[in-house]
């Protein structure tokens, strides 16, 4: 066997390596399959083999889903929650964002500090009189809640320093010059510092999107009735009467609800990894 | 007639112009603040407040009322009712067994994908997918693929040979099986963190390392590990706060059980707050709850002023 040249060498590692890689990305992908896979077997298969290629594809699945409960209520739930939600958070967090990064007044160091306290308390924390408080409100049961505390909570503030941030890094001259030709304070954050800070409102459009999407113990706590669930509640309640989970049911609307938020991330993935990164590193 | 009112003003702004902008600019600054900070007062500073005084009163379904009672559900907790150290024992072990599999697989992970080769968007995109993907949708995935014997995994184990347990049902593996599909889910994360810090490494450093003869683990060990510290330590802190605010996971897969094995808690607040309606004494548990973040947090900031 003649030796290996520098270059053979260097591909074999490759291999080995993404070979290795593919081992540890079988319990990252696979769950995926197997949700697609289960919605498509029969109450009966689904415990019997356990092959992803269903024998019968059972399409009614799918259809039996929107009959068992309200589902298309809930999934149009759960999509005007998360807009709603995002668009106000956007809204909110960058004007207090663009006060805190570029006005100076009186106490604003205190404010920031204020604000960024909230940062450190987990939401189970406050969660108890916050549902004293929509319940004196009148809140129980609708989706108020759920629109709120997400603006206003630590989400919200968290949003709100990412969007300080970005601003205090952009060029101040632009906007200067915007308030030469006369536009007002309002005017210059709309028309100069929003539209230059288009990657910032994408990274907290994204993640307050999928924050809101997936909000569980919110729900829990504050909607009881089955059309106005959000998906995460509807997703845990196709079950039996004895409580016993009805997995194809369960795996198929679980497809419904999981399948589209992939093929948006497998086509944004970059712009969607690059928003967590940048959040996560100032979280 | 008109000229008049006009050099007036004028007057007045040469006077002391800077007194009307610069309160002109903070007029519009409390404006621009205010409905993040009505906010933050409604939903954050006055349910402080009110926990607080929740913990020191006696209110639950039976009083129906409240009665200041002090620090009794304080007492309570730390000393009498037994559940209570069961559960920080457990959110304890959750911790333990999460953050340093969590920091090593995402480390790990990000070492073989900060390089270029073919196939590394693939696998970012592959190890974060279950990020974005509810934690609801991945529990129910998860407690399917993880049942006793018509479960996935044990038909897969049993092929193999292997008699795997039955992973849900027994308290030691049900809580392994939580922190396991717990860190698959959330490692992406960190993952992306770690790439970005190793990308931020100039080449130059690992290049004149090899000039001089060091060997990959020292380059590691020597350079790159300590240039990593800032950002492990960040990691380590909120990926801990994280694994004692972890609830939903729980609550799917488990609901605390079997025989309270799992029960961490995050999930013990709701219990007693909203099936129990105990709401002083879990309001006494989310003080608690508050002031372990609290001095994790703190341990964080010190440690960070001490690193630079």
């Amino acid at each position: 066997m003649g030796s290996l040249t520098q270059r053979q060498l260097r591909i074999i590692t490759q291999i080995c390596w993404t070979i290795a890689l593919a081992v540890v990305a079988i319990p990252f992908v696979f769950p995926f399959l197997w949700m697609i896979s289960g919605g498509f077997k029969s109450a009966n298969e689904i415990f019997g083999s356990p092959s992803l290629i269903p024998r019968e594809w059972q399409w009614q699945n799918f259809l039996d889903v929107f009959t068992y409960q309200p589902f298309a209520r809930q999934y149009f739930n759960s999509l005007y929650i998360a807009v709603t939600v995002t668009a106000l958070t956007l809204f909110v967090s960058s004007l207090a964002g663009y006060a805190l990064a570029r006005l100076r007044f009186a106490g604003s160091a205190l404010v920031g500090l204020f604000l960024v306290s909230a940062l450190m308390v987990p939401e189970e924390v406050t969660i108890i009189p916050n549902f004293f408080l929509m319940k004196w409100a009148g809140f129980i049961d609708s989706h108020w809640p759920l629109i709120l505390l997400p603006v206003f909570g630590p989400q919200g503030i968290m949003a709100t320093f990412l969007m300080r941030q970005y601003f205090m890094a952009l060029p101040k001259e632009l906007e200067d010059a915007g308030k030469m030709d006369g536009l007002s304070r309002f005017g210059v954050w709309w028309r100069i510092a929003l539209p230059m800070s288009r990657p910032a409102l994408a990274a907290v459009a994204i993640i307050t999107f999928l924050n809101s999407w997936n909000l569980f113990l919110e729900p829990l706590i504050f909607v009881s009735s089955l059309e106005k669930f959000t998906l995460p509640l509807a997703l845990s309640n196709f079950t039996d009467p004895y409580g016993m989970p009805l997995w194809h049911l369960q795996l198929a609307a679980t497809s419904l609800a999981v399948v589209p938020i992939l093929i948006v991330y497998l086509i944004a993935q970059r712009q969607i990894i690059e928003s967590f990164a940048l959040s996560g590193v100032k979280g | 007639m008109a000229g008049k009112p006009a050099i007036r003003v004028a007057a007045r702004d040469e006077g002391a112009p800077w007194l009307t902008l610069k309160m002109r600019e903070a007029m519009e600054a409390w404006l621009f603040i205010s409905p993040t900070l009505a906010g933050f007062l409604i939903f954050f500073v006055g349910p402080l407040v009110a926990v607080v005084w929740y913990s020191l009163n006696e209110w639950n379904l039976l009083t129906q009322q409240s009665t200041y009672v002090g620090l009794a559900n304080y007492a309570d907790a730390l000393t009498v009712n037994p559940d209570f150290w069961h559960v920080v024992r457990n959110s304890v072990i959750f911790a333990i067994g999460l953050v340093p599999m969590n920091m090593a697989l995402a480390l790990a992970l990000a070492m073989a994908l900060s390089r270029r080769f073919a196939g590394v968007v693939f696998f970012r995109t592959v190890f974060f997918a279950p990020v974005v993907t509810s934690a609801v949708a991945w529990a129910i995935v998860w407690k399917f693929l993880l049942q006793g014997e018509a479960g996935f995994v044990n038909q897969m184990l049993a092929g193999i040979g292997i008699d795997g347990p039955n992973w849900l049902r027994e308290p030691d593996w049900a809580m392994a099986a939580v922190i396991v599909t717990r860190v698959i889910k959330m490692v992406g994360l960190n993952m992306i963190l770690y790439i970005a810090a190793l990308q931020a490494i100039p080449r130059d450093y690992e290049a004149a390392a090899r000039l001089e003869g060091a060997s990959s683990w020292q380059i590691f060990r020597w350079i790159v590990w300590p240039l990593l510290g800032p950002t492990t330590l960040v990691i380590m802190v909120v990926t801990t706060i994280g694994s004692f605010k972890v609830f939903d996971h729980i609550y799917l897969m488990t609901e605390g059980g079997p025989e309270n094995g799992t029960l961490v808690l995050a999930f013990y607040i709701y219990q007693q707050a909203f099936e129990f309606f105990e709401t002083g004494y879990a309001s006494a548990l989310a003080m608690i709850m508050f002031v372990i973040v609290m001095v994790l947090t703190v341990v964080q900031l010190f440690l960070r002023r001490r690193d630079t």
